[in-house]
């Protein structure tokens, strides 16, 4: 029978616990994993317990509350705390959601906090993105056109060909949906993932783009696009409730109507 | 000096500091014109606070009705209470028109007229023939024209092959003896390493500083850092008192909602269930300019109008406008409102509660973008090699008060200005001065102290003190009692910054530390803030004094100029508003009463 052998420090072990202070209301467990980049240690999961009666309603509330009053090194992004800036996306008792928008009343039981899955973590809840990026900028996630744009005034675009681009434009790079797809985790290197997918049909579905073609031939790849297996997890977790995956169906439809 | 850090040097014509709106039209420009360009930005270019600007952007177009650039020009004036300069808004407003047609072509996805033209929507105190009618000049994208702005912006930078460093924190600029500013030193979150970027112009774009307040609109990473870098430079600071509170903040968390609900037709009302800004502004009503607005919410509620078990908010009403319109022109705050208020829009009204959002003081600049100040009775002089765009600089043209979309337009009208400015002025590839080595040296020196600070006070506490202090003591309306009580508490509170004791000494994405070098950026300028406040006596725009209700032209129509030095002492000056247009296309528009 095959043996397999983790890697050295991969596993999580339990960490610190943080006891509520005396006289708490309403105390809740805060499990955070911990990754500190200078210790030989292997990870380990913190628990806080705080009192939620002075927390505000959000994980990410908690998540700040706890860097505030109880230990200042846990270490995540954060910007907005509105759900537009995509700094603070993470793994939420499962889910890849905003710790901004992700409510604390909506989690029954302890609050398990972990960074984005399968990313390489550089310290705590903060991974590396660079490659999801590079992925991004792969798409050439621009307008092309043929010629020049009307001197002097805007392209016009009529309000349904407006309309198709809702749902796409609105995405705000948080990678919550690439990092919770399993074709993603194993074929990261080549998969280009549902977030830079729907990405890429966001120029194919606007009317103002001419470059349609050019884009489909770059897309139709057994490993770019056709890594997806139509798992969903991607749209299950958009925490901006965008369908990634419905906008990956499209591409492989246009791409097996332009043959091969 | 016990500082033992390795330094990577870059060499580059330019070096953009923030990639917000202005900070990446700036990037482009000059990248598309051959300078060797980087842009340094603590946060990813897609998450800066750019992203969160929800209404819209101004510009004369027409499209919905009839418009003239000369009336948005007077618009911004009236708006700014005259401390605007007229030179800078003659040339925004005109500018705006190819501006937005400019981000149009770059692929920006604005909501549609009929006839396939950008939609305009009515936004506060814009009014078309100079007061008499609304106009309908707020270029929209839904209610996500940040968003749509900044992610198209970014992908025109990636297009042009911009240089980013991100998630590198500067720390601060590298000024020499003679004042030239000679680059910035930042510091690689990701690896823990500190660079020095050289550059012939540095351009800061780093935003406001919304964060000296306990409840602001703004991001956690609003600090004003490049604000406090010229502090720090012995440089002073323009016209620091006027914050803007905006009138429709969320009840409780302070998330914004646009004023583009009120522009789609949407309105306020007390405890009473009164449209109460019929009273106090009679023809523009609910789409008064900002400061008008919250004032009169803030009255309201001072006289025991407001509503809830506290009476200490406002209704916001977007019912009555139906889920078709909701949908299509304002989902982003539908999903906001159910976020952070558990309110379904189309059935109830949002509770909401002015809240501070903007910065209309900054770095003083000219609208080139080239940093000034007074020097030797020159009130224009320009420092060289720093130029300042964005909600980070004071052009002027948002004087005392800024109406709502005419920020989104600074960013594009100015970050293009500086990039042309730049194009002027730096030669491509020229080689660089020697660096002022002792410049680099103190800098590293505050690094490492902050670093091992050992002191009793975590960062987040003294934070929250400053932030509860100036909402308490630099508030909508203000007195000049009130006022000194907070100075004395932010004097205290800014002594007790060498107390300061840290957990996190490490190099790698150490967010203590970046919140503590934050905290040393937003504290002088929350002192700066308050003093300016104080030492105007008068009300106007933004600053509304208990104590001097009445606007004072023959006094205080100037720009308040503060310095602080080291032990937070606070030197005010002044330069004159720019009472003249740079062509012969538009008239001065003189100062009178201001009604909406």
């Amino acid at each position: 029978m095959a043996q397999f052998n983790l890697p050295a420090n991969s596993v999580v072990k339990p960490g610190k616990t943080y006891p509520a202070a005396a006289g708490s209301g309403r105390v809740k467990k805060v499990v955070v994993y911990r990754y500190d980049p200078d210790s030989p240690e292997n990870p380990r999961t913190d628990t806080y317990e705080i009192d939620l009666d002075t927390c505000g309603p959000m994980v990410l509330d908690a998540l700040i509350k706890i860097k505030n009053e109880i230990d200042s090194t846990l270490t995540f992004r954060r910007s907005c705390r509105e759900g537009i800036c995509g700094s603070c996306s993470m793994n939420i008792n499962g889910s890849n959601t905003l710790a901004c928008i992700k409510a604390i009343e909506e989690i029954p039981g302890d609050i398990k906090v972990y960074p984005l899955p399968h990313m390489p973590v550089i310290k705590d809840l903060v991974v590396d993105l660079s490659r999801f990026y590079e992925q991004y900028a792969s798409v050439k996630p621009w307008i092309k056109t043929q010629g020049p744009p009307p001197s002097g005034r805007e392209r016009l675009q009529s309000k349904d060909d407006r309309e198709r681009l809702e749902g796409l434009e609105e995405c705000i790079l948080c990678a919550c949906c690439s990092t919770s797809c399993p074709s993603y985790w194993w074929n990261s290197d080549r998969y280009l993932g549902p977030a830079v997918l729907l990405q890429a049909y966001r120029w194919i579905a606007d009317s103002r783009d001419e470059a349609t073609v050019e884009r489909l031939e770059e897309l139709k790849d057994a490993f770019k696009l056709y890594r997806c297996h139509t798992i969903m997890n991607c749209t299950n977790t958009c925490p901006k409730g965008l369908n990634p995956a419905k906008t990956i169906a499209e591409i492989k439809k246009l791409t097996a109507a332009t043959g091969s | 000096m016990g500082t033992s850090y390795r330094l990577t040097e870059h060499a580059y014509d330019v070096v953009v500091v923030g990639a917000g709106g202005a900070g990446l039209r700036a990037t482009l420009g000059m990248t598309a014109s051959g300078l060797s360009t980087a842009c340094i930005t603590k946060v990813f270019p897609t998450r800066s606070h750019t992203v969160a600007a929800q209404g819209g952007m101004s510009a004369a177009l027409a499209n919905m009705g009839e418009d003239d650039w000369r009336w948005h020009m007077y618009d911004t004036v009236k708006g700014s209470d005259w401390l605007g300069d007229q030179d800078a808004i003659e040339y925004m407003c005109r500018e705006a028109i190819p501006a937005v047609v400019e981000l149009e072509h770059y692929g920006v996805p604005f909501s549609r007229t009929d006839d396939g033209r950008i939609y305009q929507r009515p936004f506060g105190g814009m009014t078309t023939r100079y007061g008499e009618g609304i106009a309908q000049r707020t270029c929209a994208a839904a209610d996500r024209t940040g968003h749509a702005i900044l992610h198209t912006l970014y992908q025109q930078s990636l297009k042009h092959n911009a240089e980013f460093f991100i998630e590198y924190f500067a720390v601060d600029l590298l000024m020499n003896e003679e004042g030239r500013c000679q680059g910035v030193l930042a510091w690689d979150l990701a690896t823990g390493e500190l660079h020095v970027f050289r550059a012939h112009m540095v351009l800061l774009a780093t935003g406001g500083y919304g964060r000296t307040y306990f409840s602001c609109t703004s991001a956690h990473t609003c600090t004003g850092d490049g604000n406090a870098m010229v502090l720090r430079a012995g440089l002073p600071l323009q016209d620091m008192e006027f914050v803007q509170f905006h009138p429709t903040g969320i009840y409780g968390s302070g998330c914004l909602i646009t004023e583009g609900v009120r522009g789609e037709g949407g309105y306020l009302t007390n405890a009473e269930g009164e449209r109460f800004m019929e009273r106090y502004a009679p023809n523009a009503k609910d789409l008064a300019s900002r400061d008008v607005v919250s004032r009169s919410m803030t009255i309201e509620i001072n006289e025991g109008r407001g509503v809830g078990e506290e009476k200490d908010h406002i209704q916001l009403h977007l019912e009555h406008l139906g889920a078709d319109l909701i949908n299509s022109k304002l989902p982003g705050i539908a999903e906001s409102a159910r976020i952070f208020a558990g309110i379904d829009v189309t059935r109830e009204p949002i509770p909401v509660l002015p809240t501070v959002h903007y910065n209309m003081g900054g770095i003083p600049t000219n609208y080139k973008g080239e940093v000034v100040t007074l020097r030797d009775g020159d009130p224009d002089h320009v420092i060289p090699g720093l130029m300042a765009i964005g909600e980070a600089a004071c052009v002027s043209v948002h004087g005392a008060n800024r109406l709502g979309s005419n920020s989104l337009l600074d960013l594009i009208v100015f970050g293009r200005a500086a990039a042309l400015r730049a194009v002027e002025l730096v030669k491509p590839g020229e080689a660089h001065e020697q660096l002022n080595d002792g410049a680099v040296e103190s800098v590293l020196d505050r690094f490492d102290k902050l670093r091992h600070a050992g002191g009793e006070i975590p960062v987040a506490e003294l934070r929250i003190e400053m932030q509860k202090t100036m909402q308490s003591h630099a508030a909508v309306f203000r007195t000049g009692k009130l006022i000194e009580q907070g100075l004395t508490r932010l004097r205290e509170l800014y002594s007790q910054m060498d107390n300061l004791r840290l957990s996190d000494r490490s190099m790698v994405w150490n967010t203590d530390l970046v919140e503590a070098i934050e905290l040393t950026n937003l504290m002088p300028q929350a002192i700066v803030t308050a003093q300016s406040a104080l030492n105007r006596k008068e009300s106007r725009g933004a600053q509304a004094r208990d104590d001097y209700p009445e606007r004072d032209d023959e006094n205080w129509m100037k720009h308040t100029l503060a310095t602080i030095g080291e032990n937070g002492d606070v030197q005010i000056d002044y330069r004159p508003v720019h009472m003249y247009t740079q062509t012969d296309e538009v008239e001065v528009i003189p100062p009178k009463a201001r009604v909406y």
